[in-house]
């Protein structure tokens, strides 16, 4: 397998709620053959606070951590949140403005000397690896699970900055999940807002906006909402007793993409870390057993009757067989018959190759 | 419903959202696409396309001090969905900007939220969440915010009660003080960098 070395920018909630994604981040990756080189002594992207203030500030925040790859060499990076992937993304995009980029280097004192490019991790995967590959490495199919791909706003969103996939209607994390054997479920909802960091400021908007989502799930089947953002999976997760108050009637787990892939690569519970979810995931894997045994059964159903029919099938054609023998040979006996010469050339033939066997 | 009178218009202010945004406002031909697939509508005052129609009509006032502009959760969709290409959650990120510099916060909670988040990055270099709630609930008062979870996520060890400082801390610090003593004002910026062509200039000669 082709080995790829790749800058790696974890952000912040890394370190703390999204530790879980960050973990089976870094454990798919290196099963994938993709080398993480982590940015040295990175910082905070500034985040929906920092854009909200000012772009310029927003941008230098983001311009740090670009520096920061340069003391490393490091000039293309991934990360797997989609907000620091945005903030990223829009300051190498208005740095292109040399007045922008003035700006920017008047607040770090350390203007860029690189090129720089930023990737999510989800984005690598499809795009550097593939679902192919990733199939190749499933040691432990995801069968018989259901589940929806929640992308959320920003993976590909604001289409001109972000440049990836479909910008409402995305399937990089369709393929990649049906590439480790679970069914991915049509859902609507796939790039709906859940509220975002609302949900301490303005508590009426998370049960609200995530509810949807979560009802959305329930309602086309899904044994799981399967996440890549760490803003939407602690709304989802984390919030689902607030959303439950609020009306919502759904439990429902909310692993990273990350998680999955882990599994299905068949590494232990330490790199998945399912146990950091809120919102247990083995109900969903039960489902999953149960529904698998019965898809094998099916399987294994369909498979007898398509042997029977085959026996069957080749009952009929000896039999046939037999019975154009039987007619060739009444024919043989007819006097004058048109085949008689073709036949009784073909009958001597036939009896001594029986003789030999018997022989 | 209040009534707009357009004869007062602020000029200077549809130029200032222009500037700081990148965008031509009066592109806008109020389809209201943007505010049909508003995720946030039902907590706004003003619909967006109701700001972006306010701010054509140069009403400076009812823009900055509106709930909107600090409730936007900047989904992208009415940028993404705008027939006109206009950028949209641009605009209002940059009226948020404006309203923030003059001091104008249509929701407090919300500005103070940011303003806990940016003193966590000022004081460590990343984002601590539980120094970030913390100091959201000093700012704000509400000590009860999200207190019910707490017995969720802690056994769960995902918020650490200690930050993690970088070691560039200071760096990061500075970059925020530089921004809040104005470094970065284009016109500052823009004067700078022709005293330095013209330094160089004359250096050359």
């Amino acid at each position: 397998m082709s080995r790829i070395d790749v800058g790696y920018f974890p952000g912040c909630s890394g370190l703390g709620t999204s530790m879980e994604y960050e973990r089976s981040t870094r454990a798919v990756c290196r099963e994938l053959g993709i080398g993480l080189r982590e940015i040295p002594d990175w910082n905070c992207c500034g985040s929906t606070p920092a854009h909200s203030t000012d772009s310029a500030l927003s941008a230098a925040l983001a311009s740090r951590v670009f520096a920061q790859g340069e003391k490393a060499g490091i000039g293309d990076m991934i990360t797997p949140c989609p907000s620091c992937l945005k903030n990223l993304r829009v300051a190498l995009e208005h740095m292109e403005d040399p007045l922008f980029s003035a700006r920017v280097d008047a607040l770090t004192e350390r203007p860029l000397q690189m090129r720089h490019s930023i990737r999510s991790v989800l984005q690598i995967l499809i795009e550097d690896v593939g679902p192919e590959r990733i199939k190749a490495r499933v040691r432990r199919s995801l069968k018989g699970l259901k589940v929806v791909p929640y992308y959320g706003c920003l993976m590909t969103r604001p289409e001109k900055i972000m440049r990836f996939d479909d910008p409402e209607n995305p399937v990089a994390l369709d393929r990649l999940l049906e590439a480790l054997g679970a069914e991915v479920l049509a859902f609507p909802l796939k790039t709906d807002c859940c509220g975002g960091s609302f949900a301490i400021p303005a508590r009426k908007v998370t049960p609200r906006l995530a509810g949807r989502i979560l009802d959305m799930a329930g309602e086309v089947g899904a044994d799981a909402v399967v996440v890549a953002c760490p803003l939407c999976q602690m709304n989802l997760d984390l919030r689902q007793g607030q959303i439950r108050a609020g009306g919502v009637d759904r439990v429902l787990p909310v692993p990273y993409f990350t998680q999955l892939a882990a599994y299905a690569f068949g590494l232990p519970e330490q790199e998945a870390a399912f146990k950091k979810l809120v919102q247990d995931i083995q109900p969903a894997f039960a489902c999953m057993s149960r529904r698998a045994a019965d898809i094998e059964a099916e399987e294994r159903k369909t498979a007898a009757a398509e042997a029977e029919k085959a026996r069957l099938a080749a009952e009929r054609a000896a039999k046939a067989a037999e019975k154009a023998a039987e007619k060739a040979g009444a024919k043989d006996a007819a006097p004058d018959g048109a085949g008689k010469k073709s036949a009784a050339a073909k009958k001597p033939r036939e009896k001594a190759d029986a003789d030999g066997g018997e022989a | 419903m209040e009534t707009v009178c357009l004869n007062k218009s602020d000029d200077a202010f549809v130029k200032a959202v222009e500037a700081e945004s990148g965008q031509r406002v009066s592109r806008c031909y109020q389809c209201g696409n943007c505010t049909a697939g508003c995720p946030m509508f039902f907590t706004f005052d003003y619909s967006v396309s109701r700001i972006m129609r306010l701010i054509q009509a140069g009403q400076k006032e009812q823009v900055l001090s509106s709930s909107a502009v600090w409730l936007c959760a900047g989904c992208e969709t009415c940028t993404q969905r705008c027939p006109n290409e206009i950028d949209v959650a641009g605009v209002m990120d940059a009226c948020r900007h404006i309203a923030g510099r003059e001091r104008k916060f249509g929701a407090r909670a919300v500005s103070a939220f940011f303003k806990a988040f940016m003193d966590s990055v000022r004081f460590n270099g990343r984002s601590h969440e539980v120094g970030t709630m913390a100091l959201y609930m000093l700012y704000t008062g509400r000590v009860w915010t999200d207190v019910e979870l707490a017995p969720k996520i802690l056994p769960k060890g995902k918020m650490p009660l200690l930050p993690h400082r970088i070691a560039g801390r200071k760096e990061v610090a500075e970059i925020i003080n530089r921004f809040n003593q104005g470094l970065s004002d284009p016109d500052l910026v823009r004067a700078g960098s022709a005293t330095q062509g013209a330094s160089a200039k004359e250096a050359v000669s």
